[in-house]
């Protein structure tokens, strides 16, 4: 989150504002049980077009740190397809 | 046919029963006829805040179980004309109504109001669920707390999953001092992380604890800058235009303040 502070030390409300970002982040994501189901299918469909992966293995995750939240996927990759594009 | 707008918040104490009285007030106070629903049932306090609790006979929860009809219930506020208020249940709980009566109730009162508007309890339960049934549009009240704000976005995605869509949204108590000291968030940081469009902002007032202790709402002190801010938002859930007021203390420091208020349909 380098930046997202002012160079001298940070106002409170800069901090709440952080706060408010990451906790709203994980309510949402909390809020539906089906959520990152629904990405993990879209990034799968995304993926797909380019290289054959491990859908079994397949991990999506919501990692939060002390001042960050990351959407992070781990994707065991079989094989790029050649000539591959989009909307293949 | 008349609107139904219920003022709700999630959080307690933000101030959805002083945004209900006040805009209740000025929308009468602007010619239009008014009906003001406590559904605070067993922690009524819009009577209160109204100055009206000596002049409770019926209540909520007579009307929802047939003991009196509605016109029994509502109490007319002889200070203003056109404004009611139907009181809540003091000695009973949430469950004593349900979804579907104030569906009724509030269909009832649809075609004799120019604006209903339901004061909501804190919380997201039994109380929460009445207060929304019949409503429809709604009005978020937070303070620019983390908390409140949470809470606020909690119960906005509860009623977009109800299929109330395009909330709008009160900022109540800010301190323009806080806010120039960085200690407060300000309009910005909350809207942005909400994602709502905004219908007022209110500030800190003390005008506010002193038309409470009188039972007469701040909006008519006309040195009040809550008053001033509850009367534009009045104004702008009739359609009229009105700029948000400069959140400027004596120092001032303008806030931001080019954006788009209002309460029409996008």
């Amino acid at each position: 989150m380098l930046g997202a502070f002012p160079r001298s030390s940070p106002k409170s409300k800069d901090i709440a504002r952080e706060r408010l970002r990451m906790v709203l982040v994980n309510d949402r994501v909390g809020v539906s049980p089906h959520f990152l189901e629904d990405v993990r299918r879209d990034i799968l469909k995304a993926v797909s077009g380019y290289m054959q992966v491990d859908e079994q293995h397949m991990e999506i995750a919501l990692r939060t740190r002390e001042n960050s939240i990351s959407l992070v996927a781990d994707i065991p990759v079989h094989h790029v397809l050649r000539g591959a594009g989009p909307g293949k | 046919m008349g609107e139904v707008i219920v003022f709700t918040s999630g959080k307690g104490g933000v101030g959805k029963t002083t945004t209900t009285a006040n805009i209740g007030t000025a929308l009468a106070l602007l010619g239009k006829k008014v009906a003001m629903v406590d559904t605070d049932i067993g922690l009524r306090n819009l009577d209160v805040v109204m100055g009206l609790e000596n002049r409770i006979v019926y209540d909520l929860v007579d009307v929802a179980e047939g003991f009196c009809r509605l016109k029994q219930a509502l109490i007319k506020d002889k200070r203003f004309e056109g404004l009611y208020l139907l009181p809540a249940a003091q000695t009973r709980d949430k469950n004593a109504v349900s979804p579907d009566q104030m569906r009724t109730i509030c269909g009832e009162l649809k075609e004799e109001f120019d604006y209903v508007l339901i004061d909501s309890p804190a919380g997201i339960e039994q109380g929460f669920r009445n207060a929304v049934a019949g409503a429809d549009r709604a009005v978020i009240v937070t303070t620019p707390d983390v908390s409140a704000v949470r809470d606020a976005d909690r119960v906005i995605g509860l009623l977009e999953a109800d299929g109330m869509d395009d909330p709008r949204l009160v900022i109540n108590r800010i301190r323009a001092e806080m806010v120039r000291r960085g200690d407060m968030m300000d309009i910005d940081d909350v809207i942005d992380n909400l994602a709502i469009h905004l219908l007022g902002v209110v500030p800190e007032d003390e005008a506010i604890v002193v038309s409470t202790n009188r039972g007469e709402p701040a909006i008519l002190n006309r040195s009040s800058r809550a008053g001033q801010a509850f009367r534009n938002i009045a104004r702008r859930i009739t359609g009229e235009n009105v700029p948000l007021m400069s959140i400027e203390d004596e120092t001032g420091i303008l806030q931001r303040m080019a954006r788009l208020v209002g309460f029409g349909r996008r």
